[in-house]
């Protein structure tokens, strides 16, 4: 007996969804940061899940380039987030807001 | 090795809903760690090992540990933990949780049609997408290299701690100062 | 050597330039030599090319140069180019002259100043539009030096900008004269429509032959440029602004304010002659404009204790005369009087300038006096300049120029005899005035103590000043003494002899005379030299008198230092006859009272409410945009949601 792909969409639809309302709710930028780690990795099972459908070994190369994005996002992120930490002394996301118009 | 699916895809919801309520940032992290480690192993039973092994290495192994650096070096500690309790009230919820569950019925709508596609076929060697992504991709792993230099010089500068100045015009007032 | 002529006009043009560019970087003796060195260059050029010029052709034949093509429209092609003839080459002669010996007092009068590259870079550009407006050969390129004076006076009376009253005055300048300008610019509009040209040569050959003597659109033309003449040359009813004026620093005041912007109309209505002697009726109006404001101007300098607002009404009046000369038809008297003027009231400016800086920038002449023994350089030479100016009989330039002017009043065939006992009359305030001043800045108790003692170059330009004062009169003798006719011969090569009354000076003998050669001064022959000896003798009398009547008044007399108290009367010519005042109430409130009403009419308020609309949904916007990275993150949500749905529903 096999799991239908199906199974496995929901669950990135889950995970996916979960994280979007961690993004929108937490204040803590370090909590919106993971948050959205979780909404990637949701959107890398979908790849993968389908991918393995299919029998093609494309949605594995889209993994890993999302992979790479996520490497490459988390270290810009984190560093943003040291510095915001210096400048107002806080995580909390609502006191960047020096962009008000 | 359905029981195995389910039980993954339970824990993998549940410990990343307790990411996203938890106040402290090294509680979450791990509970989001668990939550990489399961969706591996999903990733595992769908006919990827490679990149199940990736997920473990790079996500819940290097990135994360990332994220445990940088919370050690804020050292946030209790205060944090205190102003996290104030700041998730239940109103806060409100908004993000509908627009979520809009967002999720939605997709779960799109999800709902009658076909049926057997997921643990035959797995997919690692062969197959190394020989993908130096032929077809080569483009993007070279953007994606791009990419990843470009990560690695913004962080470094971003990262850095230096003496403030508010705006280069007023460097010469401050160290007047 | 001529060709060298559009560099006289380049040279302050290009230190103006430089000055402007580098004067932030520049230390104070390289800003002071280039805004000197390029005036004082131009002046050295003006005398090479003067003479060349009248080496060359004694005859006078108007010699031009054409640099480039300015404009090419249908046929209106004016060229940046200019023109050298006798009248343009006495101008430029003391532009560049006294110039430079203005710009060289400066240096020292300006150097502890905030701004004195600044200040060098005004005065150039003065200098070179000023230059631009006497040698243009067509009326644009005149107007164009026009307008550059006057928003070189703005930039000047406006220099000291932070305080208020200074812009103010410097406001003021601009505005008042501005209307005159209009007027010129309309009268400039009528002759292209006419002639299709602003060529000035071509239009003043062609007028005679197209304009009937008299005719209507003759005497509007010239009343127009008229106005134009007496906006820039602040005669009434446009006198108003030169005496606030008085806020720019005195060298500025001695170059623009005296010597030579102010005399721009006179140029321009010499240069025009010929329209005006189409217009009989505006050539008088000019002489009674002339008669009026140097009594009006000369009443109101008796009654001022500001120093530098008594040469200020004084600089009214006396070109108020130049335009009584132009009037009457004494072309050569005008320009004899304003190269005399521009000599001694520069001169006077100067010297106050200098009393007013080493006494700690007083204006008040009643708390001057006895400054005399302590100041003897500047105290001779201003003595010098005063009785030019009061036209003390046989010594003095002035009284050569003056004397010229009145008796031509009486004289010429448009003369009269309301106009020459206008002028007598001018004589003799202008002499109680002027030693009203010599009194009581430099004799009597000494109230304050000089702060230093000016230096040489702030007394050499005094001393050039005063011998030009004292000789430049020996140039011009009138006939019954010595006849030396060295000016007006040189004049009249371009501009036509005073008309007597017995010649029969119909307009093409005017015109006639424009061109002949040697056209010698004829007219006191007719009038017989006994009547030219009491009329001088009258007007020597009256400054004598003038000077008598100070001395009785003035001299030694102890006064308060404060503010003198002041009857109505006194008030009122305190005031320059309440101009101000009056211009207010019938001009200036009823507009603002017509504005304010206008203000919310039906179309206004249309615009209004559409500024309004905007502004609403501007705020509206505005609030979206909160910084809140969650508030962005939310919209991204709720974006992708409406997508969503979206794309399901169909």
């Amino acid at each position: 007996m096999t799991i239908p792909m199906e199974y496995g969409l929901w669950l990135a639809a889950i995970l996916f969804c979960i994280g979007l309302a961690g993004v929108l709710v937490r204040r803590d930028v370090i909590f919106m940061l993971m948050s959205v780690e979780v909404m990637l990795n949701a959107a890398g099972l979908a790849f993968i899940v389908g991918g393995a459908a299919r029998g093609s070994a494309d949605g594995q190369v889209m993994f890993i380039f999302i992979l790479a994005m996520a490497a490459a996002e988390v270290s810009v992120g984190l560093a943003l987030i040291i510095q915001l930490y210096q400048t107002f002394k806080t995580l909390d996301a609502d006191s960047a807001g020096g962009l008000n118009g | 090795m359905n029981i195995l699916f389910y039980l993954a895809a339970g824990i993998a919801i549940i410990t990343t809903l307790r990411m996203i309520t938890g106040t402290n940032a090294v509680h979450s992290l791990l509970y989001l760690i668990v939550s990489l480690l399961s969706v591996s192993v999903i990733f595992f039973l769908s006919g990827a090992p490679f990149i199940a092994a990736l997920e473990v290495i790079i996500y819940a192994g290097a990135i994360m540990v990332l994220f445990v650096f940088v919370i050690m070096m804020l050292n946030t500690g209790r205060d944090g933990v205190r102003k996290e309790h104030e700041l998730l009230k239940a109103s806060t919820w409100v908004g993000p949780g509908i627009t979520s569950a809009i967002l999720f019925g939605e997709m779960l709508y799109m999800l709902l049609t009658p076909s049926f596609h057997p997921m643990n076929r035959p797995g997919i060697p690692p062969a197959a997408v190394g020989a993908l992504l130096f032929s077809r991709y080569i483009l993007i792993v070279e953007l994606a290299a791009f990419l990843l230099a470009a990560g690695i010089i913004g962080a470094y500068h971003l990262g850095r701690i230096e003496k403030r100045s508010h705006h280069r015009y007023l460097k010469k007032e401050e160290a007047a100062l | 050597m001529k060709e060298f002529l559009w560099l006289i006009v380049a040279l302050p043009f290009a230190g103006s330039l430089l000055l402007a560019l580098a004067g932030k970087h520049l230390p104070r003796l390289a800003s002071a030599m280039i805004g000197v060195g390029s005036v004082a260059l131009s002046a050295i050029l003006v005398v090479l090319v003067g003479l060349d010029f009248l080496h060359e052709n004694p005859a006078g034949v108007p010699f031009h140069q054409t640099l480039w093509q300015w404009i090419n429209v249908s046929g209106f092609s004016p060229g940046i180019a200019f023109q050298l003839d006798s009248v343009s080459l006495t101008f430029i002669f003391v532009i560049t002259f006294v110039g430079a010996l203005i710009h060289l007092y400066s240096a020292p009068f300006m150097w502890k100043e905030e701004g004195f590259a600044r200040f060098f870079s005004c005065m150039n550009l003065f200098v070179g539009f000023m230059l631009l407006l006497v040698l243009a050969d067509n009326f644009l390129l005149l107007y164009l030096g026009w307008e550059g004076v006057g928003l070189c006076s703005y930039l000047l009376i406006g220099f000291w900008y932070k305080d208020p009253a200074n812009g103010h005055a410097a406001r003021k300048a601009f505005t008042v004269t501005r209307v005159g300008d209009t007027a010129m610019v309309i009268g400039l509009f009528i002759l292209f429509t006419n002639y299709h040209t602003l060529n000035i040569r071509d239009i003043l050959h062609a007028a005679p032959h197209t304009w009937a003597p008299g005719s209507r659109i003759a005497i509007t033309t010239a009343f127009l440029l008229l106005g134009g003449a007496i906006g820039k040359s602040a005669q009434v009813p446009l006198q108003t602004w030169l005496p606030d004026a008085m806020a720019a620093p005195s060298p500025v005041s001695a170059l623009i304010h005296a010597a030579t912007m102010v005399t721009a109309g006179v140029y321009l209505i010499a240069r025009t002659h010929v329209l005006f002697e189409l217009a009989p009726i505006a050539q008088n109006g000019v002489a009674v404009i002339g008669a009026i404001t140097l009594i009006v101007a000369g009443m109101a300098a008796i009654y001022q204790h500001d120093i530098k607002k008594v040469l200020a009404y004084s600089t009214i009046s006396q070109i108020g005369y130049m335009f009584l000369a132009l009037g009457v038809g004494a072309w050569s008297a005008a320009l004899f009087h304003f190269m005399i003027h521009a000599f001694f009231k520069s001169l006077l400016f100067l010297g106050a300038g200098s009393v007013i800086a080493v006494l700690h920038d007083e204006h008040n002449m009643y708390k001057m006096g006895g400054l005399w023994k302590k100041m003897p350089v500047v105290f001779w030479t201003f003595l010098v300049g005063a009785c030019a100016l009061s036209a003390l009989p046989l010594i003095t330039a002035g009284f050569y120029s003056k004397d010229e002017i009145i008796w031509q009043a009486y004289a010429s065939e448009k003369g009269s005899i309301t106009l020459w006992l206008t002028g007598l009359a001018g004589a003799f305030i202008t002499a109680l005035y002027t030693f009203r001043m010599v009194f009581l800045t430099f004799f009597g108790q000494a109230k304050a103590e000089p702060s230093y003692r000016p230096g040489l170059g702030m007394t050499l330009p005094l001393v050039v000043l005063a011998f030009l004062s004292f000789a430049g009169g020996f140039i011009q003798l009138p006939d019954n003494m010595g006849h030396v006719t060295l000016f007006s011969h040189f004049i009249e090569q371009v501009l036509p002899a005073a008309p007597t009354p017995g010649t029969a000076t119909t307009h093409a003998a005017a015109i006639s005379a424009t061109t002949a050669t040697g056209a010698t001064a004829t007219y006191t022959a007719a009038s017989g030299h006994a009547a030219e000896w009491i009329a001088q003798s009258i007007a020597a009398a009256l400054s004598i008198a003038g000077l008598v009547l100070a001395y009785r008044l003035y001299y030694n007399k102890p006064f308060p230092a404060a503010e003198p108290i002041r009857g109505p009367i006194q008030q009122f010519f305190f005031k320059g006859w309440n101009f101000d005042a009056l211009y207010d109430k019938v001009i200036v409130q009823p507009i603002v009272f017509l504005s304010r009403i206008d203000k919310n009419d039906i179309i206004d308020q249309f615009y209004t409410s559409l500024a309004s609309i905007a502004g609403w949904f501007n705020k509206r916007l505005a609030s979206t945009q909160n910084g809140k990275l969650r508030w962005y993150a939310m919209a991204l949500a709720i974006g992708t949601v409406i997508t969503l749905t979206i794309l399901l529903c169909t």
